[in-house]
C-alpha cells in the first residue's frame, strides 16, 4: 500500500469512526440557507434573486467551518511530524489529506446544494450551474484554506483568525461560483465563470499543496 | 559585481542595518514633511476647482496617494519575504513586520477618505466600488498578516508564517482585484473617476505626485525607526546591543 | 555516519545550548543527560530535521541533513508525543506507520511486533482504551517493525514498567549489534553494554 494511499484510507476511516465531527459542516451549511429567507422576508422574487449568493456563502462559510479538522488533530497528537518526517513528498501527502477533507466536508455540500436551492425556486438549470460552481468551487476552498489552517496550527485564537486570513483570499471563488448561477439565471451563460474557477482550481491544486508543505514545516519548527 | 553584492550584504545584519536606518530616517522625515506641506499647499490652496464635484474633490490628494501607497507597501513587503524565506536572514522578517502596521494605516485611511468623497458625491458612506472593495480586502490582507505574527510568540516562526502569508496574498492581489472588477462591472455598479475630463490640470498631477512620493518617505521613515526598534528588541541578548545600551545610559 | 557539528539552539529569544559537538558510526549510542529544561528535546528535534539549529550544522554521511534524500529514509524519531490516533487500533495504527515509511507491513507482521511488546490480545482495540504505559509500547512497536539505521528516541522508557524497559533495552542492544546507531535522551538508565553506548552531558 503506497504511503497516500494509507493517508488517505486512514482519514476517512478516522472520519466515519466520529461522523458527529463531519456533520457538523454539512448542518450549519443547512441552518445558514434557512436562516436566510427568516432575516430577509419570504418574498418569492427577491429569495430567487439573492439565492445563488446565500448558497455559495453558506457553503463558503460550512467549508471554513471545517478548515479547523484538517491538520489539528494530526498535529496535536504527533502524527503530523511523522508525516512530515517520513520520506513521502509532503506535498503530496498534504495533497491526499486535502482530498479526504474535501470528500468529508465539501461533496456533501455540493450533494445537499439542490435541496437547499428549492427553497429558493431556483430552475432546474440554475440548480445544475450552482452544482458544478460547487463541484469546482469546494475543492478550491479546501486547498486554499488549507495554506490558512496550517499557518494557523497551534496558534491562539487559531479559529478566528483563519477565517481573517482565509476569506479575502476566498472572495474570487465566490464571485464567479455565485456570479456562474446568476449569469445563468439572466440567460447569459455560465461557460466563461465555469472555466476561471476550473482554471482556479487546476492552478491551486498544483501550487497549494507545495505553500501548505512549507506552511506545515514552519508550524513544526 | 561581486563588490556591490558584498556591499549590500554587509547590511543583511541587524547591527549594520541598525546604524544606516539611524542615519537614514530624520533626513527621510523631514523630506516627507516638506513635500508633503508643498503638496497639501498645491492641491488644497492652488490647483483649480473641479467643474462638476466642487471643493469636495480636493479629498482626492489624500485618497489616490494613501491608495497607491497601500499597494507599494504590501508588495515591498513582499519582496521583503520573498527574501527572508529563501535567504533565511533575520532582518528580512523584521522589515516586513516593520511595513505592516503604516501599510494598514494607509489602506484605512483611503477607505474612510474614498467613504468622506463618496458622500457628497453620491450621497452615500460606502458604494461598492471595484477599487474601494479591493481596497478593503487589502485592508482585511494587511489585518490577517498583523493579527498572525501577533499570536505567534516565536520570532522567527512569526517572521517566516507572515512571510508566507504575505507572498500568498501578494500572489492573491491580482486575482482579488480582477474578480471584484468582474462583479462590479457585471452589476452595473456605481464607479468612481477621479475626473469627469480626459485630462486632470497640470497642477492636480503635480500635487497628487508630491503627496505620493510624501507618503513614500514617510513610510521609508517610519518603517525604519520601527525596524530600529525591532533589532533593539530581538537582537537584546547580543553583545552590541548591550554595550549600546551602557553607552545610551553614560551619556544621559 | 551522523555528525553534529558546533550545534546552537535557541527558543525564542533565549540561548539553549551551543557548541554542541558529536559523532555517531555504527553500533554506536550516545545517551544524552541533563536536567530538566536544558534542551535535551529540541536538540533531538534538530538532529531529527524538524527543526532549523541556530548555528552549526548536522551531517550524515558528510552531507548535511537538509540536503541529504538518504538521512530521510535513515532516520526514525519518536517523540514525546506518541502519533498514535486514539481511534484506531494499535494494529491500524503500526500498519500505517510502516506504509508512511515505504515499508508496508502484513497484519500478521504487525501482530507479532505488538505481542512481542506485551499487546496480545489488545492490538484491535481502539488505542484510547489503553493505559499510558500500554499506549508507549504500541508506539515503540515501531521500532521493530522499522529498518532505519538511526534512531532518535526522546524518552522512549516513560510510563513503562520495568519488564517492558528492559525488554526496550534488549531492542536497543540488537539494534545496535546489527550495525544501527541512536540518539536517546533519558532520565532512567539505559542497560546496554557500556562498549556500545557513551554519554553525553548537556549543559546550558
Amino acid at each position: 500500500m503506497n504511503p497516500y494511499w494509507a493517508v488517505l484510507r486512514r482519514d476517512l476511516a478516522l472520519a466515519l469512526r466520529r461522523k458527529n465531527e463531519v456533520l457538523t459542516a454539512v448542518f450549519f451549511f443547512v441552518v445558514v440557507a434557512s436562516l436566510f429567507p427568516l432575516g430577509i422576508g419570504p418574498e418569492m422574487g427577491t429569495l430567487r434573486l439573492i439565492a445563488p449568493g446565500i448558497l455559495w456563502v453558506g457553503a463558503l462559510l460550512a467549508s471554513m467551518l471545517a478548515l479547523g479538522r484538517l491538520f489539528a488533530a494530526d498535529h496535536q497528537d504527533g502524527s503530523l511530524e511523522q508525516m512530515v518526517l517520513s520520506s513521502a513528498s509532503l506535498p503530496g501527502l498534504v495533497a491526499v489529506k486535502i482530498l479526504a477533507h474535501w470528500l468529508l466536508s465539501g461533496l456533501p455540500l455540493v450533494l445537499l446544494a439542490p435541496v437547499l436551492a428549492l427553497q429558493f425556486d431556483l430552475s432546474a438549470e440554475a440548480i445544475g450551474v450552482l452544482m458544478a460552481t460547487l463541484l469546482l468551487g469546494t475543492p478550491l476552498l479546501s486547498l486554499i484554506g488549507s495554506v490558512g489552517a496550517a499557518l494557523t496550527l497551534g496558534v491562539r485564537g487559531a479559529d478566528v483568525l483563519l477565517s481573517l486570513l482565509v476569506l479575502p483570499l476566498y472572495i474570487p471563488a465566490l464571485v464567479f461560483g455565485a456570479g456562474a448561477v446568476q449569469a445563468q439565471t439572466a440567460g447569459l451563460g455560465a461557460s466563461a465563470h465555469l472555466s476561471i474557477l476550473l482554471a482556479m482550481l487546476l492552478v491551486a491544486a498544483l501550487f497549494t499543496p507545495w505553500a501548505c508543505a512549507v506552511a506545515l514545516r514552519i508550524a513544526l519548527e | 559585481m561581486t563588490l556591490h553584492f558584498k556591499f549590500w550584504f554587509r547590511f543583511a545584519s541587524p547591527q549594520a542595518f541598525y546604524a544606516l536606518a539611524g542615519r537614514l530616517w530624520p533626513g527621510l522625515a523631514v523630506l516627507a514633511t516638506l513635500l508633503g506641506l508643498w503638496g497639501l499647499w498645491l492641491g488644497l490652496c492652488v490647483a483649480p476647482t473641479d467643474f462638476q464635484q466642487g471643493q469636495a474633490y480636493r479629498i482626492i490628494f489624500v485618497h489616490v496617494p494613501a491608495s497607491w501607497m497601500s499597494m507599494v507597501i504590501y508588495m515591498a513587503m513582499a519582496f521583503w519575504a520573498l527574501l527572508g524565506l529563501t535567504f533565511n536572514t533575520r532582518l528580512s522578517g523584521m522589515m516586513t513586520q516593520a511595513l505592516a502596521p503604516t501599510g494598514a494605516l494607509f489602506a484605512f485611511l483611503s477607505l474612510w477618505t474614498g467613504a468622506l468623497w463618496g458622500k457628497p458625491m453620491w450621497g452615500a458612506w460606502w458604494v461598492w466600488d471595484a477599487r474601494l472593495t479591493s481596497e478593503l480586502i487589502l485592508f482585511f490582507l494587511y489585518l490577517g498578516f498583523i493579527g498572525l505574527t501577533a499570536a505567534i510568540d516565536d520570532p522567527r516562526r512569526a517572521d517566516k508564517a507572515g512571510g508566507l502569508l504575505a507572498l500568498v496574498g501578494a500572489i492573491n492581489v491580482p486575482i482579488i482585484y480582477f474578480s471584484v472588477r468582474w462583479w462590479n462591472t457585471l452589476h452595473q455598479g456605481a464607479s468612481v473617476s477621479m475626473t469627469q475630463g480626459s485630462s486632470m490640470a497640470q497642477t492636480m498631477l503635480t500635487a497628487m505626485l508630491l503627496m505620493a512620493l510624501s507618503f513614500w518617505f514617510y513610510a521609508i521613515a517610519v518603517a525604519l525607526y520601527r525596524v530600529r526598534t525591532l533589532i533593539l528588541v530581538r537582537e537584546r541578548n547580543t553583545h552590541w546591543v548591550g554595550e549600546l545600551l551602557k553607552t545610551e545610559e553614560l551619556s544621559q | 555516519m551522523l555528525c553534529v557539528s558546533e550545534l546552537s539552539c535557541s527558543r525564542g529569544d533565549r540561548r539553549l545550548f551551543s557548541g554542541v559537538n558529536l559523532t555517531l558510526s555504527q553500533g554506536h549510542c550516545v545517551h544524552i543527560e541533563g536536567d530538566n529544561g536544558v534542551g535535551k528535546t529540541s536538540l533531538l528535534r534538530i538532529v531529527s530535521g524538524l527543526s532549523p539549529a541556530a548555528g552549526g550544522q548536522v551531517a550524515w554521511a558528510g552531507e548535511p541533513i537538509q540536503a541529504s534524500e538518504a538521512y530521510r529514509a535513515a532516520r526514525m524519531y519518536l517523540g514525546h508525543a506518541l502519533a498514535l490516533k486514539e481511534d484506531l487500533s494499535a494494529l491500524e495504527n503500526l500498519q500505517f506507520d510502516a506504509a508512511i515509511a515505504g515499508r508496508p507491513l502484513s497484519v500478521l507482521d504487525a501482530s507479532a511486533a505488538l505481542v512481542q511488546l506485551g499487546l496480545r490480545g489488545r492490538e484491535h482495540l481502539p488505542v484510547r482504551v489503553l493505559s499510558q504505559g500500554q499506549k508507549r509500547r504500541a508506539a515503540l512497536a515501531r521500532l521493530l517493525a522499522s529498518r532505519a539505521a538511526l534512531w532518535i528516541l526522546d524518552e522512549p522508557l516513560v510510563a513503562l514498567d520495568l519488564p517492558a524497559q528492559t525488554q526496550v533495552c534488549q531492542f536497543l542492544q540488537t539494534h545496535l549489534d546489527a550495525g544501527g546507531m541512536a540518539l536517546v535522551t533519558s532520565h532512567q538508565p539505559l542497560q546496554v553494554s557500556g562498549a556500545h553506548c557513551s554519554k553525553y552531558r548537556l549543559q546550558a
